[in-house]
């Protein structure tokens, strides 16, 4: 039986890493993610895992310290937000470069300047491109759940790519709530050990990580990292089948609430889908024909799905809770209109709102109003404008 | 056992010929035979900072290192290598690794990845007490990127980005004592040492810095004929001269206690070794005496310092 429980998403982060039980985590104390590490040294220090925990002295050295744990042949995690995951950028890319499988709760903070300490996307969203693959949580019960399907993912042979986790700084980080976890014994059975086909401290068989790469392989490399990219798809609704399996909790690429008759739809990540869930149903009883599509899986991006997904509405918003500063647009939504258009789904208006910037709330009220929005466009009216902003004082 | 340098020469490289460093460069001298000072039975992972040393030894699909080897960037070598270490005591404790002999963690850096960019992951990587050591090999300058100054870069060196002008004289500030700097972290086993004579000394450290339980640190001399401007065949003149001048001086901190390994008896002026390299040329102009003076009287501060601190341990 399933153990019921209450707990924040930090909690059920360090929970999910406790019952993993890696062999390294190396961390660096940064708001809101801090607990994470807090959590994981006291089951350290209380003897309830054995994992190797090595308080770094940036968020720099803790990704290159996952980098040499996992080069070595052992499992490494860590977690950060904000600012860390920028001070972790460089290492990020090579992680992924290296093909190593490490995995990092992302707990979503607005990045510096000027310095906000509140929930935006705008530290992963940064980190898009970075090889890594992204799940995007919307309570703590999907972030624990993410986290026990990453190490699958991660170290499947066809992918070997390193995963972030990710969830709202303090909305769903600090909030308490009810959350089913797994037994430890299921866990470690579903999770399995790490054999890594080659690592560093196989003295039989030594290996050289990391070299100069010049014009005749990097390409071929970065192909390969590609291709990975592209077999982790198929990876990650393999695993994400077995663990319904287990658990009765269904993932994919991205779930969609109360879709089948929309004739309007919001796609939103994390937290935000859970207000929107509350307006969908709000305007639902009032007859309105709202539905809301909320991606988990953002890298790799499931671009002909999501097109797919979309292409039956009247008209789309995108929310971002992050600006691209592109003048065009959010990164969520750029990266959904070109799917749309590349996979010729020509159907729905598109629109961009951008909100919640360094934790600005976002009321029921401002969603109900971007569905009136969408049920005036689809009426039909037509788009004034594509990328706007709400909750913002302009 | 006492040291004998025909046997260590006879050891199985570790670090193999047809890499890339350039003739009469200090640093692969150094780096093999510090890796001699391995036990054959033990493995090695070594992490290096990116930098001549790592470019010109690990070119896909090509690699001169026998032992495993890791590259990830150039300011994280140590904290790197601290992660490999932690592995390796977290795997061992769970019964992972079944393997005879121990392994061994090095990071190797120049004195940019370490003096420089690198300063905060190794002081990081020493104050958390990793078993490993940590290999400085100091030749001055940012060499692989062309020449450009660091804080280990000696006063007045002309460098690309310190270069010697009409208003210049080269580099204008002191450089950084990072042996120091790594004896206050009091870590077990802090060594300065250089490629002189029989290598006697660097091997020695090198095994006392291996097999010492916990953080050591070793700062090498490492002269690099294109930066400093000598002839290839003359870089064990150089070292020597860089020691017999007491610009180097070779000396250890065991646990705190220093001990000077080499008192010359006959100490040169400095100008012997600045006049043997074309970076310090413009020093020997008519009215500049007076920087050749500085220099000097700079190294006999930091070596009467360096007696003075070995006399009161």
């Amino acid at each position: 039986m399933a153990i019921r429980e209450r707990l924040s998403g930090n909690e059920a982060v360090a929970y999910a890493m406790k019952q993993i039980n890696p062999d390294v985590v190396a961390a660096f104390p940064i708001t809101p993610s801090t607990e994470i590490p807090q959590y994981f040294s006291a089951y350290v220090a209380n003897g309830e895992v054995n994992t190797e925990f090595i308080p770094v002295e940036s968020e720099h050295s803790a990704m290159s310290a996952c980098i040499g744990a996992q080069a070595a042949g052992g499992r490494a995690m860590t977690a950060t937000s904000a600012n860390g995951l920028a001070l972790m950028w460089e290492m990020l890319y090579i992680a992924s470069g290296a093909r190593l499988p490490i995995v990092m709760a992302c707990v979503n903070r607005a990045l510096s300047g000027p310095i906000n300490i509140h929930n935006d996307h705008s530290d992963s969203m940064g980190a898009r491109d970075s090889g890594w693959i992204q799940l995007y949580s919307e309570s703590s019960q999907e972030a624990y759940d993410n986290m026990l399907m990453a190490h699958r993912i991660a170290e499947h042979p066809d992918v070997l790519l390193p995963v972030m986790v990710c969830q709202d700084g303090f909305i769903t980080s600090h909030a308490i709530e009810n959350i089913e976890l797994l037994e430890d014994e299921k866990v470690k059975e579903f999770v399995g050990e790490y054999k890594p086909a080659h690592y560093l401290l196989n003295k039989e068989n030594p290996i050289a990580i990391g070299p100069l790469d010049h014009f005749t392989h990097y390409f071929e490399h970065k192909r390969q990292q590609a291709e990975a990219m592209r077999n982790a798809k198929k990876v990650i609704l393999e695993v994400a089948d077995e663990f319904y399996k287990l658990t009765g909790r269904k993932y994919g690429y991205f779930e969609e609430y109360k879709t089948d008759d929309a004739e309007v739809c919001i796609v939103v990540l994390n937290s935000t889908a859970g207000t929107a869930k509350f307006v969908v149903d709000k305007m639902r009883e009032e007859g309105k024909k709202v539905g809301l599509v909320k991606p988990r899986v953002f890298r790799p991006f499931p671009a002909p799905e999501i097109a797919g997904a979309l292409a039956r509405f009247k008209a789309v918003a995108v929310m971002d809770k992050a600006d691209s500063f592109n003048a065009a647009g959010g990164p969520l939504f750029t990266e959904i209109t070109s799917a749309v258009l590349a996979h010729g789904a020509t159907g729905p208006k598109f629109i961009n709102y951008i909100y919640g910037l360094g934790g600005r709330d976002v009321k029921a009220d401002d969603i109900e109003f971007i569905y009136n929005k969408l049920l005036e466009i689809a009426a039909p009216g037509k788009v004034d404008s594509i990328y706007n902003y709400i909750g913002v004082r302009e | 056992m006492a040291y004998n340098f025909k046997e260590v020469a006879r050891k199985p490289e570790r670090f193999t010929g047809g890499h890339r460093m350039c003739a009469g460069c200090g640093a692969p001298v150094v780096i093999r035979q510090i890796l001699r000072a391995l036990k054959p039975e033990d493995h090695a992972v070594i992490s290096a900072a990116t930098g001549c040393l790592e470019v010109s030894t690990f070119l896909y699909p090509y690699s001169a290192w026998k032992d495993s080897f890791i590259h990830s960037a150039f300011e994280n070598a140590a904290a790197t290598i601290s992660g490999a270490e932690a592995a390796y005591n977290g795997m061992r404790r769970r019964g992972k690794l079944d393997q005879e002999g121990e392994t061994k963690f090095i990071a190797f850096g120049g004195d940019g990845g370490t003096y420089d960019i690198g300063i905060q992951a190794l002081s990081g990587a020493m104050e958390r007490g990793h078993d490993m050591v940590y290999v400085c090999y100091d030749n001055g300058a940012y060499m692989n990127t062309g020449i450009q100054r660091s804080s280990a870069t000696p006063m007045f060196a002309d460098t690309t980005t310190s270069p010697v002008g009409r208003e210049s004289q080269g580099k204008n500030q002191r450089k950084k004592d990072l042996t120091e700097i790594m004896v206050n972290h009091h870590i077990p086993y802090v060594a300065q040492t250089a490629a002189i004579g029989n290598l006697k000394d660097l091997y020695e450290k090198a095994e006392k810095a291996i097999y010492t339980k916990g953080p050591a640190f070793l700062n090498v001399l490492a002269p690099c004929p294109r930066g400093w401007r000598y002839e290839a065949s003359d870089l064990m003149q150089i070292n020597k001269l860089a020691v017999d001048t007491c610009f180097w001086p070779l000396y250890e901190v065991v646990e705190g206690k220093y001990t000077v390994n080499y008192k010359p008896k006959n100490k040169l002026p400095v100008v012997e070794f600045l006049k043997a390299q074309g970076r310090f040329r413009h020093l020997f102009k008519k009215g500049n005496e007076e920087l050749l003076d500085m220099i000097q009287k700079e190294v006999d501060r930091r070596w009467e310092r360096l007696l003075s601190l070995e006399a009161s341990n």
